[in-house]
Formats: C-alpha cells, structure tokens, sequence
C-alpha cells in the first residue's frame, strides 16, 4: 500500500488544528436587521450552543406562533461534537497508519458530515419556519419564516443574513485542505 | 401732478416706517441658526445637558444642540409616570424627619469631578425647600441617594462640588436657629445662624455622609462654587442680607452698599474636624438610600451632626465684602479669579485669589463681622467690570480667558475678558435670564462651544397656552468673537441651573436591562413557574410575572373588601426598553412601570366588591392591548377560596 506524502501527513495536523476551533468559536451566524432593532439582532450557533440574542429572537417569533429556541431541543449539540471528535481521533490513526487509503476514506467521512450536517441545518430551518402554531396570534396567509441556509433573505420587515462565522470558515478550509491533499496524493501516486 | 406727488410722498413715508421696524422675535434668529442645531433622525446630540426642575421636584434631560427633551429623572417629587415615591421599593427615598415629604424645590445641579473636570459617574441635585441633596448615577439615570441637612433652611447654595468631588456642600438661604429651638423671631440676631454643611461622597461608591457644618452668623447664604487649581482648598459662597433683616427684606435688606463672598478654607476645617475642635450636636434627619442589589430604597434616621465654630477655628472663615447682595459666586478655569455678583450692582467684581491670600498674609483686614475677619474690598479686588449691564447674576467661563455674565433686568448675556475686565460682547435673551451654561463651564476645562441662558420669566415666542407659559432655554454658539442665537426650546417647571457633559462620556455606560439572575429583590418571581399568590391575615401578596404579552396570573379570586393586596411584578424581559407597566382599575395609588429583570410593589386596598381589571400601561408589543387580567374582590366574609392561575389553570380559579 501507498504511503502518504510528508505535505499529506502536514495536512493532517493543520486539518485538526482547524477543527479544534470548533470548540472556542461559533460555527454559524444568521444577523436580523429591522427599523426597530437599528442594532441588529444576532444568532450564533456553536459546536454545542446557540447564543447571542436567542431570547429576543424568541420572544419576537412568539407573535407569529414560531417555536422557541432552547439549547436543549438539539440532540446535535451532543451528536456533533462527538462525531468531531472521532473524525479527529481517526485522522491521527490514519497519521499512524500512514497509508493513502486512510487519507481518501477519512476525506470521504469527512465529505459525509458535512453533508448531513448541512441537510440537518436545512431540515431544522424547514421545520422552524414552516410549523408554526395554530393559535399563533398572527396569522400571514402563505408566509413561512425559514431563514435562508446561505445568504440574504427578507422576512416580513426583517432581512435576515445567515453565514460562516469564525469556526466555520475553518472548517471550511479544512475541507479545501483534504480536498485538495486527496488531488495531490492522487497525483503523486499516479506519476509514481 | 399733485396727485403723483401725494402718492410718491406717500411710498417714502410707508417705506421709511417700514425699514426703522423695531427688532422684533422673528429677526431674533439669523444665519446658518437651523443647520447648527438639526440632528438628524439616527443621529445623536453632542451634549447632554442636565437642567434643574425647579418647582416641579424634578431633573430634565436634554440634548444639545437639538434641545429635545431626553428623559425626566424624578428625584424629590413623586411621579405618576414610572410610579417613583409610590412603589413600595421606592417610597422611602422621600422620607424625612417630618415624614414623606414628595415635593420639593430643585434648584442647582452638579456632575461629579476628578481633578477638576467631569468624570461622568454622578450628578448631584438639590432640594430647597425641605433642605436635601441627591445624587443621580450616570449609568442609568436614576436617584440613588437623597440626604437630609439639619439646621438649614432654604438649601440654595447647594449641592456645588470640589475638584475631586471631596464635598458636596449645602448652605443655608433662610438663617434659621440650630436644632427646633422655639424663639422669637425678633431675636434674629440673638439666635438665628446660618450653616454650610459639607457632605464627603465617598470616591467608589458615591455614598454621601454629612462630614462636618460651619455655623455662621445670621444672613442669606445665596450661591457657591469650590475654588480650583491654586484655590482648590477653598470654597465661596456669597450671602445677602447681612444687614440681619427679619421682616420687609426687600427693602431692610438692602441697605448696605456690600455684602460678603464668604471664603471657607475646606482643607483647614477638614483638619480641624478631625482633631477635635467641633461639637457634636444632636440633630435629626433622614438618609434615604436605593440598594441595587434588593432594588429597595430604606431609611436611616441620622442622630447628630459635628459643628464646626469659626471662633474655635482660626484661619478657616474670611469674609470679602462684595457689592451689592451679591448672588453668584463663580470660580474661573485657572482658580485665580473669583467673580461675585450683585444683583442690585451696575458693576461685576472680580477677586484675585492670590491677592485674598496675601491680604490674609498680612492682615490687611477692614474689621470682623461676627469675629470672622473682613478682608479690605481693595486688597481682594482683581478689578471691576464697568457697566456691564443691570442686575448681574452668574458667570460661566469658555475656557479661552473670557466670561459670560446673564444680566436678569437687562435680560441679556454679556461675555467679557478676564484679564482686562474688557466687555467684548452682549446678547439679548428676550426673556428674563437666571442661571447660564457652558457645558463644562464651571470646571477646568470648558467645552467652550454652546451657552445655554436659562430663563425664569416668559412671554411671547411660543404658542400662547393660556395664562400659564411654558419657561424656556436658550441656546447660544460661543465659538466666534460674536455670540449667534440658535435655538429656543421649552423646559420644565423653572430651570435654574444647568449642567452639560460630552455624550461620549455616558452614552456607552448606560444600563439596557437588569440582569435578572441577579435581582434579590425579597418579592422576586423567578420564571412563571413561581408566581403564586399567599394571604396572611387580610394582607394578600401576589407574585406576578411580566412578559410579552401576558401577566402570570391573570386570573385572581378570594381577594375582599379591605384586604391589602400587594402585586410583587417581576419583568421577565432582558432586552433593552421593554418595561412594562402595571395599573389595577381605580387604584388607590399609582401605575408602575417595571424595567426589565426588575421586581416592583404596588399596594391597592379595595373598598368595593366587584371585578377588577388590570392590565399593563405601557405599550410594550402588538399585543399590548391583550396584557390583562381579573381580579375579583368579593365582600368581606364571603366564602370564596383563594384561587389565582393563568392560562391552562385559569378555567380552575374561575369554577365558582
Ligand atoms: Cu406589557
């Protein structure tokens, strides 16, 4: 079996270093903007939290029935940084292992998680957005509230902004980072 | 022929009439007036500018250059509006030893100085007729401390500070005799004295304490202000009626040609405290403070007072005669100068500090009244500005070397130079003026830019509101050789006097929200989950929840006539502005308005039967109008248990 190439085995130890920020910045941001909050609001989601101005957050969705955000309503706030972990753990046996194999399955785990992660994040906008209670005070005919997965949105007076924040960008260089050492560990082996 | 000549003879005469038009209010305003004082919508004011209530008890909150109203911060007189004196945690902040007293006379302001300058923590107020002092705190605009001075009367030279804020000081306009001695009033002389109290505040928490008081002979204190600088060590007050008059002062005590600044030496009466050389005299009066922490106001009965007697105390008390009923006592920049002056003068005398000290130095003194040395007029004078106008009151300072003067009969301000004594400039008023301000302008170091003239009489100007007008601001640009009006703007009850701070100094210190995981109040209702509602002999305790848009309970039985029912409201709601009030049909007392994670008490004794609604008064969310509830009262002896819920639990309470 092919052995890795010292920029692959390099590659590793940046890709954990990057994940590690998981745990001491937030992942994700959605910013409110409205006439009467000329501050803004903002959501910040973490590893294993949601902050910022949730309970203001909440208490304004109360008019339009949608429910409120509690940190314990998220099984993902256990699943996700244990399966952070175990990618983490993983990568250092495929460092041990020290086969190019290793290398592509743990990209492809990673690709995984991202994945389902991202499908989980639009699932929960979906549900947030969409199941409104019936007795909610206001009722806007056809109006959902499902905040945007990526980027801008207007939502009645308010314009909601949902993007990477300091943790995410990194995770997000770590994918570019395992992408990009499985091209060039591809191409080693091939000229090889 | 003749005919066109009428007519042309006519136009000349018309147009002639018409160009020598006197100078009326709508010419008063000229130039770029409008742009200088527009703050757009989204944009803030560069000043606040703090004014006295006068007789509505209050303090008012304005911006500058925009002069809108900000805020109005109760402090000696109850107000409905937010419900202060009528809580339950705020009633005793207006305790005195002739029992709630919940209206007062607020006359002059101070912000609080480190080295001369403002520091932006507190600013002080004080009351006049029942003689107090408060302070304010700057991080969230409310009275925290008010302060009872025994032995005064008529609280007017108050509540002026040192550069380090060391003292805070109160003298006595009325002279009144010490303790509650019953005497004659023919025997004025005999046993009437006036007093200067100074207050230590201390640095870190701004706790006031009367530290010592200096009793004087009988007159009127009037104005003060604490030396700087080279003077920092001392204190000048004017006083009037020196002349001893106890009736028909108008004209008895008019009649000398001059009065005194009396200079108070702090530091040495400070020593002399300390060493001994006062006597402590029983005294009674109230010290009424607001605890953060239980979000409850509590009063302590103070039980003496040290008196300082300048016959024990040598070289701490010296009197510099000033013409004529001299009313402001105002210290410049630099600490040099200290201008005095006299509301029946047609001059403005400014002393040298320099020149007082070597005139103590080497006795250059007229006589003593009362045994307190007489400094001779000359020896103290730095000079007189002649003809500066009529009537004089108080100065303020820009910083760059000149003074401005408000002129009550004339009724306009006129600003002069220090050093020469030059008058370079006078402004109209248009109505009668009291107290100036220059933001800043009586600490080291002015702002230099605006004059406010603060304004006691009014007339015209306004939309005419019956026979009672509205008092007024005026708003002047001091930065050119010419002083430009820009702007009048209405003010409450009278204003005195002013005080103004960059808002850059406290507008990022302001408290949005109280943390609610740290009220201790002993009522506080910690979610909905706690509320409840307990009766113990006819007093009924009902813990209360407040949050968008519902009252936790809202439905509330087995209440009846007599009973004294408390609402404990909790606010729930951590986010800046959301109060919310609170208000049961026909209460006896008042609304509250409750910030957010604050406790508040209400007391509401029913004395009819019927149903009771009550609801919160300040629009809080679209759903305001839904923020309500029931109370039902029954008869005295009726058999309805006590039963209280909201929501899925309410249907129980309402079962019978
Ligand atoms: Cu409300």
């Amino acid at each position: 079996m092919k052995k890795l190439t010292n920029p692959g085995k390099i590659s590793i130890i940046a890709v954990i270093v990057l994940l590690v920020s998981l745990w001491f910045f937030p992942m994700w941001r959605i910013d409110l903007r409205a006439p009467q909050y000329p501050g803004g609001l903002s959501m910040k989601i973490w590893i294993n939290d949601v902050k910022g101005d949730v309970d203001i957050i909440n208490g304004l969705n109360h008019y339009i029935g949608m429910s409120t955000i509690h940190k314990k309503d998220f099984p993902e706030f256990v699943f996700l940084p244990t399966t952070m972990m175990v990618f983490m753990i993983l990568g250092l046996v495929v460092l041990v292992l020290n086969r190019k194999i290793g290398y592509y399955l743990w990209t492809g785990v990673f690709t995984f998680i991202a994945i389902f992660s991202f499908y989980d994040f639009y699932k929960w906008e979906y549900n947030y957005g969409h199941n409104l209670d019936p007795a909610a005070p206001i009722k806007v005919p056809g109006m959902s509230y499902q905040p945007p997965l990526f980027g801008y949105k207007k939502l009645l007076n308010f314009e909601v902004l949902s993007q990477p924040d300091v943790a995410g960008w990194c995770y997000i260089c770590a994918g570019v980072i395992l992408v990009s050492a499985v091209i060039y560990e591809w191409k080693k082996s091939v000229t090889k | 022929m003749k005919k066109t000549l009428i007519t042309l003879c006519t136009v000349a005469a018309v147009a002639t009439i018409h160009s020598c038009k006197m100078k009326t209010a709508d010419s008063a305003v000229s130039g770029d007036a409008a742009s200088k004082v527009y703050v757009a919508p989204g944009k803030y004011d560069e000043f606040y500018n703090f004014v006295s209530g006068g007789f509505s008890g209050n303090v008012t909150v304005y911006g500058l250059p925009s002069g809108r109203l900000l805020k109005t911060i109760p402090v000696f007189s109850v107000f409905p509006e937010n419900g202060y004196g009528y809580s339950e945690e705020t009633k005793a902040m207006l305790n005195t030893t002739n029992g709630k007293v919940d209206w007062d006379d607020q006359h002059h302001l101070e912000l609080s100085q480190t080295n001369g300058k403002h520091d932006g923590r507190w600013l002080f107020a004080n009351a006049n007729n029942t003689p107090r002092v408060a302070r304010i705190d700057l991080t969230n605009f409310r009275t925290q401390e008010i302060l009872q001075i025994p032995n005064s009367a008529g609280n007017h030279s108050s509540p002026f500070c040192t550069e380090n804020t060391e003292y805070i000081v109160a003298g006595t306009r009325f002279s009144v005799p010490m303790g509650d001695a019953d005497v004659p009033i023919s025997s004025f002389k005999k046993n009437f004295k006036s007093t200067a109290s100074f207050i230590s505040v201390d640095k870190n928490t701004g706790r006031m304490k009367i530290a010592f008081q200096i009793v004087l002979p009988g007159m009127n204190l009037d104005l003060s202000h604490a030396g700087k600088g080279p003077s920092h060590d001392w204190f000048f007050f004017s006083c009037y009626n020196t002349e001893q008059a106890y009736t028909m002062l108008e004209v008895n005590a008019s009649q000398k040609d001059k009065d005194f600044i009396v200079a108070v030496n702090w530091k040495k009466a400070e020593e002399y405290a300390k060493s001994g050389k006062g006597h402590t005299l029983p005294a009674s009066y109230a010290h009424n403070t607001f605890d953060e922490n239980t979000q409850k106001a509590s009063t302590v009965m103070e039980k003496d007072v040290l008196v300082l007697d300048p016959k024990d105390c040598p070289d701490m008390v010296y009197m510099i005669p000033c013409p004529k009923s001299p009313h402001g006592a105002d210290v410049d920049p630099t600490g040099e100068y200290i201008v005095g002056s006299g509301k029946l003068a047609a001059l403005i005398p400014v002393f040298s500090f320099d020149k007082i000290q070597a005139a103590i130095k080497n006795k250059t003194f007229e006589g003593d009244f009362y045994g307190i040395p007489v400094i001779k007029y000359e020896a103290a004078l730095h000079g007189e500005v002649k003809k500066p106008g009529l009537g004089p009151l108080h100065t303020e300072f820009d910083g760059k070397g000149n003074a401005y003067t408000s002129m009550f009969l004339s009724s306009e301000v006129v600003k002069w130079r220090i050093s020469d004594l030059q008058v370079l400039d006078r402004a109209p008023t248009y109505y009668s003026v009291g107290h100036i301000m220059i933001p800043g302008g009586d600490t080291r170091e002015p702002y230099g830019k605006y004059l406010v003239a603060y304004n006691k009489i009014t007339k015209d100007r306004y939309l005419p509101t019956g026979p009672e007008l509205c008092q007024s601001a005026q708003l002047y640009d001091i930065t050119g050789d010419k002083m430009q009006l820009l702007l009048d703007f209405p003010t409450t009850g009278e204003p005195h006097y002013g005080q103004g701070l960059p808002a850059s100094m406290i507008k990022d210190k302001q408290v949005k929200f109280f943390d609610i995981n740290k009220n201790h109040n002993e009522f506080v209702s910690m979610g909905e989950k706690n509320t409840k509602v307990v009766r113990n002999g006819n007093r009924v305790d009902v813990y209360m929840t407040a949050i968008r848009s519902h009252l936790t309970p809202d439905n509330i039985e087995g209440v009846f006539v007599g009973d004294d029912v408390y609402f404990h409201v909790t606010n729930l709601e951590q986010d800046w502005d959301i109060p919310h009030g609170f208000a049961v049909k026909n209460s006896s007392s008042v609304d509250l308005l409750i910030m957010p994670g604050e406790t508040q008490t209400i007391k509401f004794t029913p004395v009819k039967q019927g149903i009771y609604p009550f609801y919160c008064t300040d629009f809080c969310s679209a759903l305001h109008q839904e923020m309500s509830g029931y109370l039902r009262v029954s008869a005295k002896g009726a058999n309805v248990p006590l039963k209280f819920g909201s929501g899925v639990t309410a249907p129980e309470t309402a079962a019978k």
